[in-house]
């Protein structure tokens, strides 16, 4: 179980370190056009091809990583954000009003499946990487309000809290000082998973224009452009759609390892 | 039964009216004014001032809502501005393309992810096991709709044995609808398989601590057979919320496939109203999708209580 977890995290840095390098330097400008190289198969000169503007597909792949970490990282913010305070306030008032609209208000978000929240967003608003954040961001609210009430649920019958209660502290201040660390660790792999849904989601938005919008390069919008050409070069189809794959499936495998290590339970039996 | 029946309904028309007032808030809060936006910047004032009318936008936003939600009612949906013709019928027409896409997607989900997930828990820790684990994983990592150019790629341009894309109608028979709408239920299809399998393989573990099992087991039942007969039934409880949660996935993915496979459904509608600013289609489009989902979770609550008769008593 040990060796996927380091996969993971070396799939995922391997993202990372593309996204950050390509802010100083990508092997080709990615705005250059040469019609003339068009289309071209992996060379020594163009290690994954080029595209049908003739553009280094490598080069846009480094950049465009930086938009769907971008994207889903500010959504899985917004999510923690707004979610886990919610989810904090639901636990310390369990069974209140406040807990039953928390849960309800939850519910209706999740009646939404996260694209037609963003369809509705972009319909309104105009599509843009900023309204893909928003969509994806709202969605990751409820996630996250679940993930610390449950967590915090359990943590409320416990004895220090108690114990923190009697010594005269309220409420916000053991969410705070007492619950809040306790179930880090929780929220870490639930922002493991909701990272890479958000990069998946990103492609998804951006693959039928909803996300972000020319000239930013984004690996869904590539795919988008790739479509029609699909036949006369797959390597125009095929690398973006391994980026996506690889980096989501590094996540997956780093939440995953990450949980299993946290919960004794499932360590003994795997 | 009947008091969780009727509290269930309670709170299913509560959602969908819940449901109902995001939307309209949200294309309320359209920047200026929708009848403008529809029309784009060249309209006339008359022309803005006519759609106004007919619109009913001259009235005030609470009594607009209640008209719209009367309307829906009565399945009156209103005219869409730019097909002239009434939502309703659009929407029924393109939902004989993206329902079945769904139920078919549907089924596929269904027919990969159990024999994995049951064979994943009986040779659990063994090579069965890590293949499905390690399968699994890698298609939940996969985007739907590029897989399904992969597909395409594949067994429409390869080996020419599906189109690529299109849709014959179903009155061209069952035989090329079906073919048609097989590729895009297949790319549907496969992650959401991956994650359920996944899901079937950890509750079936679950159970296999239990004093039931074990006792199935002292009868002198193999694993599998105590599988089948005991654990299968007492994993279905999570497995079905996965399944209700995919169908509404799988309906809010073809909108993506749709437009791969240039499909006639609620997808493509509701992309082709979004670049026409057919507000009208758009609005109604949304909550059929959000009733859906709050259909199938309320159906999968019912069917909660059917396979766990604990259930009905406690609420």
């Amino acid at each position: 179980m040990k060796a996927s977890l380091y996969l993971g995290l070396a799939l995922a840095l391997a993202a990372l370190l593309a996204a950050a390098a390509s802010l100083i330097w990508t092997p080709h400008d990615v705005t250059a056009l040469s019609i003339a190289d068009k289309l071209k198969p992996p060379s020594a000169g163009h290690w994954l091809g080029t595209d049908h503007f003739g553009r280094d597909i490598a080069s846009m792949l480094m950049a465009g990583a930086r938009t769907s970490i971008a994207v889903a990282l500010v959504a899985v913010g917004i999510g923690m954000g707004f979610g886990v305070p919610l989810g904090l306030l639901a636990a310390a008032r369990h069974g209140s009003i406040v807990d039953e609209a928390v849960m309800r208000g939850n519910d209706l978000i999740f009646a939404f499946p996260s694209l037609v929240i963003a369809i509705l967003i972009t319909a309104v608003f105009g599509p843009s990487a900023v309204n893909a954040i928003l969509a994806i961001g709202i969605f990751n609210i409820p996630v996250f309000a679940r993930v610390a009430r449950g967590g915090a649920l359990s943590l409320w019958t416990l004895d220090f809290i108690r114990a923190a209660e009697v010594a005269g502290k309220g409420p916000a201040r053991i969410s705070a000082e007492h619950i809040l660390p306790n179930i880090a660790s929780l929220l870490i792999v639930q922002g493991t998973i909701q990272f890479s849904l958000g990069i998946l989601a990103e492609a998804g938005l951006s693959y039928v224009g909803l996300g972000a919008q020319p000239p930013t390069p984004s690996w869904g919008r590539m795919l988008a452009e790739a479509q029609t050409m699909v036949t006369l070069a797959p390597h125009v189809a095929i690398f973006p759609g391994l980026a996506i794959v690889l980096t989501v499936f590094g996540l997956n495998l780093l939440g995953d390892g990450l949980r299993d290590r946290q919960d004794p339970r499932l360590r003994a039996r795997t | 039964m009947q008091r969780f029946l009727l509290r269930r309904l309670v709170s299913l028309a509560l959602s969908l009216l819940a449901a109902s007032l995001a939307i309209f808030l949200v294309i309320e809060v359209v920047p200026g004014d929708p009848a403008s936006y529809m029309l784009g910047l060249n309209a006339s004032p008359e022309t803005v001032a006519a759609l106004r009318d007919q619109l009913g936008l001259n009235a005030a936003p609470p009594a607009r809502y209640l008209a719209w939600l009367g309307g829906m009612i009565r399945g009156d949906f209103g005219i869409s501005y730019t097909y002239k013709v009434p939502v309703a019928d659009l929407v029924l027409q393109r939902l004989q393309v993206s329902l079945p896409l769904a139920l078919y997607a549907l089924a596929l989900t269904a027919m990969l992810a159990f024999p994995a997930g049951l064979v994943a828990a009986a040779r659990r820790g063994r090579a069965a096991d890590a293949a499905v684990m390690g399968a699994t994983q890698l298609g939940i990592a996969l985007p739907n709709f590029w897989f399904a150019m992969l597909l395409v790629l594949v067994f429409s341009l390869h080996w020419q044995v599906f189109p690529a894309g299109g849709f014959p109608g179903w009155d061209s028979g069952l035989g090329a609808g079906i073919a048609a709408l097989t590729l895009p239920a297949v790319a549907l299809a496969l992650p959401q398989a991956a994650i359920l399998a996944r899901v079937l393989r950890s509750a079936l573990i679950e159970t296999e601590g239990q004093d039931y099992i074990r006792t199935a087991r002292a009868k002198g039942l193999t694993r599998g057979q105590t599988m089948l007969r005991h654990a299968l039934r007492n994993a279905m409880i999570p497995v079905m919320t996965i399944l209700g949660m995919q169908f509404s996935f799988l309906l809010a993915g073809a909108i993506i496939i749709e437009n791969v496979f240039y499909l006639p459904g609620l997808g493509r509608l509701i992309f082709q109203a979004i670049t026409q600013r057919d507000l009208i289609v758009v609005e109604s489009v949304v909550m059929i999708l959000v009733f859906a989902v709050i259909l199938v979770t309320f159906l999968v609550d019912l069917a909660y209580a059917a396979i766990d008769p604990r259930l009905r008593r406690r609420a």
